[in-house]
């Protein structure tokens, strides 16, 4: 048996990836991606904490992330390939009209 | 409920008063817009029903209480307590006619002069209308609140709309200046319900005992709304810009009336809110006030312009005004009240004449004139009239006022007094300069051949003379409006402290 | 019906009609309403009022109350007692002869309604002024004629001069006003009216009690009562604020007569001797009374000898009589001051009027430009020495009895500046003659020599000294009766001493009471030929300088040129006066208020706080980068901070 502790450490690694990934690439599919990776590691403390407690909501929760989730990549993708379209470019730090 | 006068009339008369305006308004925004000469007569018409119907809480007024009356109360938002509250007592009733009054004869100065977007004109003259008469007669504060900001809208697009050349710059500073009070005094105004018990209602308000601190701080929220629409000094600038830079009509409502709020907040809830502050707070407003009498008046002796000058004058004796109201006595709050009516109808008057000349020569430049009483000789006659009141010439109704205020500012400190009279002898001369300037010496080449004014504009003028020797001469009608309320007011204020410091029984009775 | 309603009220009426009707309806019949108006107040003066204030029957009714508020509460009423009475018959009887002497002097002026419709609210204030029962009534009449002089000073509308002159005049009272007015107030707080009767009655009450006045403490009735000299000094044109009556000579002549000779500029004397309860408290102010007084009348005196403009020298003289009764009042002689009033009405108008009709022919005022007019105009000639006897005090003439009580008043009284006094005013005796005699040489006698300047003023040729004729009976009636009221009018108040019975002191004995003398009658013999003696050695010194060695003005004038230059420029109050208050505070005004404390230090703050909010923004707006990263760093951080910031509190 897996302790809990393990699935804790997996997803803070995964979730501090995404945060890293989501800060430092310039890329906005990398970005994006990053951005999943977060959700999944919540995800992942959903599911194991669930078990862990006996308590479906958790699981449940887990699938309405991942629905919101695909939702959200559909929603990015379309604005990235407008960006694209525009910009001719995927690069955030290429894109900044609300410049103050 | 007791402290209150339901309506006993067949109808709701302020909430006539108030709404009157509106419906003309409303009115002529559905005329079309290339009949001016319609929507001109439907706002002289409204505001002359509008006056009509007011003139009965002239005639049926209770003069023997200090109750609120012709009262009306309806639950408007009851998840608030929040009431439509509306009544009038001594302090308030004569000023809801001066704004009728006013009123109509704004419409009348702007019958020819205004020549662009003459139906938002009128309709923002009418609705300030509304809104200021509004002001005067809540007794809630939100409502009150409510009228209070919804007024600076129609007066800051006649400012900036139909202006002079700097107007935007006048209309924003006005606006700004306004606003930055107003804020406070909201904040004021909600730490009062939450205090209160979740109340709007002033009348409730005014019966509670705050604890000093509170009371001193609430009194600066409100003096920072107050002090700027008086205004007093050192929050004065905004006046002479929008004075200068407004329309005929627009100055006169400022001059007329909506300065005037900010004395009547004074009086309304500063005082009787904050009794304990306020007392504490005199020797401020005192000085404040000398400072605004003297300043405003030394001041007039260095412009060139005529509204500017007229805007600095009321710097001046509006300085009268709340030097009265904080003298805390008899003679000084109904001095100061008759005195708010008379700055009214002296500088309303003032800017309706120069409203008059500037419609023939288009400059308010002082230089530009001179020996106007050869052409103009009716209208030098009437411009002299309201000189003799600006200077508080005996006769006059700025004397009554001048006098009783400078009375009660000499009993409640005696050094007030006299630096409030040396106002007296300056303003003297900064008035007779500028008459002379204007009507005498050898006739200016701009001015030769003016015609003389016209029915329309002798007719705006008539009432205001009226009115000022009738109070010069027999104020008693109008003191006696205030009797009561005063009266009440100073009680409010007294309670707990030594009655109205009558210094005068008290030397009396040593001589006995 | 009280009649004597009638007496303000008439005027009032008639400068309504005037008002309203003057400019279209009677034009050059203007005059109508306005004579008949005074004529009908002076007829019920002489037939009501008078009689009954002999009878000893005293008036004190209100009209309406005025003003209410709290315990101040002021009525319009009305006092009539022995000396409103005197006052009415003063101010009706010059001003209906005044009135009808305009009727030709302004014959044909554009402004005729106009000047009858002010010449009708003067007598209506004036009269509101000594009839009222109150202090508030007497500050109303008080400013009120105080305006109908800034009026009819200004009557001559594009005459910059003209204007100047009345709004100085208008300024200068406000000052003494100033003073008054708080005296009124100070009144106010210790009586707890404004009554006269209830505040003469408690008067006496006050003596001896300090008030603490602006830090200071004073003696109450001192206090009081110079509070309300600074309004007499103001209205009655004394040391220091007499500066605006010599050029409020701009004004037309009747007006100079009636307003600044017979009526106006003795309502401060009135006033004085009105409140003598309190005046009479207080020896500091009697004394400041007697000294300025006798300091006016010298100093105006010594600047009359120089001038001119022969308004200016009557002007001058105005101020120096008028100072002589403020002389006898400060002594305690409150009767002799109202009799010099009352007889310096009727000389004074008569010289001013006299003067109009000499200008009314020569359309000069300067004396040097005048001479031997007296075989043109006989009759001006005749009445004009009869007011300088009168005013010089030679023996006969009615200002010989009023001034000659006056002088022994103040040698014989107990005032402590009593003989100071005496002196000054025995000086006055000399200098008085002097001038008024220098005028009647310069204009009436010698020849004519104006006329050189004429080439310069093209239409100046009808001045030739041929055209000069006297004037039309309008003019000349009046001034013949003023002409007897300058001789008679003092015969009602001849001392006991030369066998008169002094009515006029007894029948103001009432309001006035009765001063106290110690004076022998050998020393009050003395006294009168002392100053009747000096009287005619100045009208001898006069004759002798103007008449026979007409070269030795000038020669006197180049020897003491510092003297000369300080008198003739009236010891330089005016500059001194532009210099230190009308200068300054134009300039705080301009350079100070407008320039510094408005632009720069109050906009400064109001446009300097938004200025500096938009600089910290402008600052503060580079955070915005608009990368999608920094911002996701910043929430980051923030969130970071946060957690840590719970997790270490726990």
């Amino acid at each position: 048996m897996v302790p809990l502790s393990w699935y804790m450490v997996l997803s803070m690694v995964v979730f501090a990836i995404g945060v890293f990934g989501f800060l430092s690439r310039k890329n906005v599919i990398i970005m994006f991606i990053s951005i999943e990776l977060m959700l999944n590691a919540v995800n992942i403390n959903l599911i194991s904490l669930s078990h862990y407690l006996q308590d479906m909501r958790g699981q449940i929760l887990a699938f309405f992330v991942i629905a919101v989730a695909a939702a959200e990549a559909v929603i990015g993708l379309a604005i990235i390939i407008a960006l694209f379209r525009n910009k001719a470019t995927v690069h955030v730090d290429e894109v900044k009209e609300m410049q103050g | 409920m007791e402290q209150v006068i339901m309506n006993q009339l067949s109808y709701p008369i302020l909430s006539t008063v108030i709404f009157l305006p509106v419906l003309g308004a409303l009115l002529i925004l559905i005329t079309r817009r290339s009949w001016e000469l319609l929507t001109k007569w439907i706002a002289l018409g409204t505001s002359i029903l509008t006056f009509i119907v007011s003139l009965t809480l002239f005639t049926d007024f209770d003069k023997s209480t200090h109750k609120m009356q012709f009262a009306e109360k309806f639950s408007w938002i009851p998840d608030w307590n929040i009431y439509y509250f509306l009544g009038v007592d001594g302090i308030s009733v004569l000023f809801v006619l001066l704004s009728a009054l006013i009123a109509i004869l704004c419409v009348l100065i702007s019958w020819d002069s205004i020549k662009t977007k003459v139906k938002e004109f009128y309709i923002s003259i009418l609705l300030t209308t509304s809104f200021m008469i509004g002001v005067f007669c809540s007794l809630d504060f939100f409502l009150f609140y409510l009228f209070w900001e919804a007024m600076l809208i129609p007066m800051f697009l006649i400012i900036g709309v139909w202006g002079g050349p700097n107007r935007i710059y006048a209309a924003i500073k006005f606006f700004l200046y306004t606003l930055v009070g107003s804020v406070l005094m909201l904040v004021g105004i909600i730490v009062l319900y939450l205090y209160a018990g979740n109340t709007f209602n002033i009348l409730d308000l005014m019966t509670k005992t705050y604890p000093y601190n509170m009371q001193l701080w609430l009194f600066w929220a409100f003096f920072a709304a107050f002090a700027v629409k008086v205004p007093m000094w050192p929050v004065h600038t905004w006046l002479p810009d929008a004075h200068t830079e407004a329309p005929t009509a627009g100055s006169v409502i400022l001059a007329a009336i909506l300065i005037k709020m900010g004395a009547y907040g004074f009086l309304r809830f500063s005082l009787p809110l904050f009794p304990e502050a306020s007392k504490a707070m005199v020797p401020v407003m005192l000085t404040l006030s000398v400072i605004a009498i003297i300043y405003g008046a030394v001041i007039c002796f260095a412009q060139t312009d005529l509204k500017r000058l007229i805007a600095y004058s009321s710097v001046s004796h509006m300085g009268f005004v709340t030097l009265g109201i904080f003298a805390l006595n008899t003679q000084g709050i109904e001095g100061g009240i008759l005195q708010m009516l008379n700055h009214g109808i002296v500088t309303g008057a003032l800017f309706l004449s120069v409203g008059i000349i500037y419609e023939r020569t288009h400059s308010r430049l002082i230089a530009d004139y001179g020996g106007l009483a050869t052409p103009m000789p009716i209208y030098a006659a009437f411009f002299m009239v309201f000189t003799l009141a600006a200077v508080g010439l005996p006769g006059t109704n700025g004397f009554i006022g001048e006098f009783l205020i400078l009375l009660g500012g000499f009993t409640a400190n005696k050094l007030a007094g006299v630096l409030g009279a040396t106002g007296i002898i300056i303003g003297a001369g900064y008035m007779l300069w500028l008459y002379q300037k204007i009507f005498f010496t050898e006739v200016n080449k701009k001015v030769m051949g003016l015609p003389d004014m016209d029915i329309r504009e002798t007719i705006t003028l008539i009432p205001l003379i009226i009115l000022v020797l009738w109070i010069g001469i027999y104020p008693n009608p109008f003191l006696d409006f205030m009797h009561p309320s005063v009266q009440h007011l100073l009680e409010r204020v007294n309670t707990g402290g030594v009655q109205e410091a009558n210094i005068a029984k008290t030397i009396m009775e040593v001589i006995r | 019906m009280k009649l004597y309603l009638l007496i303000p009220f008439l005027p009032l009426a008639a400068f309504v009609i005037n008002i309203l009707l003057g400019k279209e309806v009677l034009r050059d019949k203007a005059h109508w309403p306005s004579v008949l108006a005074v004529v009908g107040s002076f007829i019920v003066t002489i037939t009501s009022v008078l009689p009954q204030a002999m009878a000893g029957k005293v008036i004190n009714e209100d009209l309406y109350t005025w003003m209410l508020s709290g315990t101040f509460n002021v009525t319009v009423g009305f006092l009539i007692d022995p000396l409103t009475a005197v006052m009415l018959v003063v101010v009706t009887t010059c001003a209906s002869l005044i009135h009808i002497y305009s009727v030709g002097y302004m014959h044909g002026d554009k402004g005729y309604y106009r000047f009858f419709a002010y010449l009708s609210l003067f007598t209506f204030f004036m009269l509101m002024l000594v009839m009222g029962n109150n202090f508030m009534q007497l500050y109303f009449g008080w400013e009120g004629v105080g305006l109908c002089s800034y009026f009819l000073i200004g009557y001559y509308l594009n005459k910059k001069s003209a204007a100047d002159a009345g709004k100085k005049a208008f300024i200068v009272n406000r000052f003494g006003d100033f003073g008054f007015g708080i005296g009124v107030f100070m009144i106010f707080l210790t009586f707890g009216t404004l009554h006269y009767v209830p505040v003469f009655a408690n008067a006496a009450g006050i003596a001896g009690q300090t008030v603490n006045f602006l830090g200071w403490n004073v003696d109450l009735p001192t206090l009081i009562a110079l509070l309300l000299f600074c309004g007499a000094i103001g209205k009655s044109a004394q040391i220091p604020l007499h500066v605006w009556l010599p050029d409020a000579m701009e004004g037309p002549t009747p007006v100079s007569a009636l307003i600044h000779a017979a009526t106006m500029v003795t309502a401060g004397i009135f006033m004085v001797a009105r409140c003598n309860p309190i005046f009479n408290l207080s020896e500091v102010a009697m004394n400041t009374v007697a000294i300025v007084g006798a300091a006016t009348s010298l100093f105006a005196a010594t600047i009359a000898i120089t001038q001119n403009d022969i308004k200016r020298i009557i002007a001058y003289s105005t101020c120096s009589h008028l100072g002589l009764m403020f002389l006898a009042c400060g002594v305690g002689a409150y009767a002799a001051g109202i009799f010099h009033l009352y007889t310096h009405a009727f000389f004074k108008a008569l010289l001013f009027l006299a003067a109009g009709s000499v200008i009314h022919a020569v359309h000069t005022n300067d004396i040097q430009e005048m001479g031997g007019l007296k075989k043109y105009m006989p009759i001006t000639y005749a009445v004009f020495v009869i007011a300088a006897l009168s005013a010089a005090g030679i023996p006969g003439f009615s200002g010989f009895f009023s001034k000659d009580e006056i002088i022994w008043s103040a040698y014989a009284s107990h005032s402590s500046v009593g003989k100071l006094v005496w002196l000054m005013a025995t000086a006055v005796a000399f200098l008085t003659p002097f001038y008024t005699f220098r005028l009647i040489f310069l204009t009436f006698h010698g020849k004519y020599r104006g006329g050189h300047h004429e080439e310069s003023h093209g239409h100046g040729a009808h001045h030739k000294e041929h055209h000069f004729h006297e004037s039309p009976k309008i003019m000349t009636i009046p001034l013949i009766l003023l002409a007897v009221g300058a001789v008679a009018a003092g015969w009602v108040g001849i001392p006991p001493i030369l066998g008169g019975g002094a009515h006029f002191a007894k029948f103001l004995e009432p309001v006035l009471g009765h001063p106290e003398f110690h004076g022998t009658h050998a020393e009050e013999f003395g006294v009168m030929g002392l100053s009747t003696t000096i009287a005619l050695i100045g009208i001898a010194l006069a004759a002798f300088f103007y008449l026979k060695r007409t070269d030795l003005p000038k020669k006197l004038a180049e020897k003491f040129i510092g003297i000369y230059k300080i008198s003739y420029n009236k010891y330089y109050i005016d500059e001194l006066y532009d210099f230190t208050i009308v200068k300054p505070t134009m300039w705080i005004a301009d350079k100070v208020l407008v320039a510094i404390t408005d632009a720069k230090i109050i906009e400064g703050v109001v446009n300097g706080v938004p200025g500096a909010i938009g600089k910290f923004s402008e600052k503060l707006r580079k955070i915005q980068t608009g990368l999608a990263q920094h911002y996701g760093i910043f929430m980051a951080a923030g969130a970071f901070f946060t957690i840590a910031l719970v997790l270490l509190l726990q």
